[in-house]
């Protein structure tokens, strides 16, 4: 819980992409509102299928979404 | 705050609620002064089986009023659970559960220190209600905080 080494565009990516909602972006992967604010933050790191769905969304790979970020 | 999170604050009032009157009815209608053990066990049997459909049923009526009135007031649909609900309430769970087992060892505890079956029945019963609220009050800290 909030130390999170895995860090995501998604905010960027809903802004290049007609400036989407959050809500629309629920929509389309199936999940609520609250999940995909949560995970823009940071709070919640998504299963694999999900983050496979958010980057098929964005028609972007899954590393352009999802960042590791390896601790020193 | 979101609906789960509404949800799980009127969970939390309701357990106390429902627990504290339906106790506060038995324990006031009964007196166990003169009551052998064999009654006592009886009537802590009766007691814990009565109260397992009322709080069933208060629940749910509860839930429904709460769902109805809620959706009027915000003409937000209920929304369905998806993979970060399922793991928050799975891990609130799993706290739930340890907190009533160590309540059932503090209850057998209590026997074997000479105490009476009332105090048994009291610390299991407590260890209930404690384990509902902790369970409601961790997937509430979840949603707030993350997972």
């Amino acid at each position: 819980m909030g130390s999170h080494k895995i860090s995501n565009n998604i905010r960027t990516l809903r802004f290049h992409n007609d400036e989407m909602t959050q809500q629309d972006l629920a929509d389309k992967v199936g999940v609520t509102r609250q999940t995909i604010a949560a995970i823009e933050k940071g709070k919640y790191s998504p299963t694999l299928e999900l983050a496979f769905r958010i980057a098929k969304v964005f028609k972007t790979p899954l590393d352009n979404v999802f960042t590791y970020d390896v601790p020193e | 705050m979101s609906f789960r999170e509404k949800q799980l604050v009127i969970n939390i009032l309701s357990t106390l609620l429902i627990s504290s009157c339906y106790y506060f009815y038995v324990f006031y209608s009964h007196d166990d002064s003169m009551m052998s053990t064999n009654d006592l066990l009886v009537f802590w049997a009766e007691t814990l089986l009565i109260l397992m459909p009322v709080t069933i049923a208060a629940k749910i009526i509860i839930h429904i009023i709460f769902s109805i009135s809620n959706t009027i007031a915000t003409r937000e649909k209920i929304p369905p659970m998806d993979e970060r609900d399922k793991l928050i309430e799975l891990r609130s769970s799993q706290i739930g559960k340890y907190v009533f087992g160590l309540g059932f060892i503090a209850s057998m505890a209590t026997l074997v220190m000479g105490m009476s079956v009332n105090a048994m029945f009291i610390v299991i019963i407590a260890s209930g209600i404690l384990s509902e609220i902790l369970d409601n009050g961790f997937q509430l800290y979840y949603f707030r905080k993350g997972i």
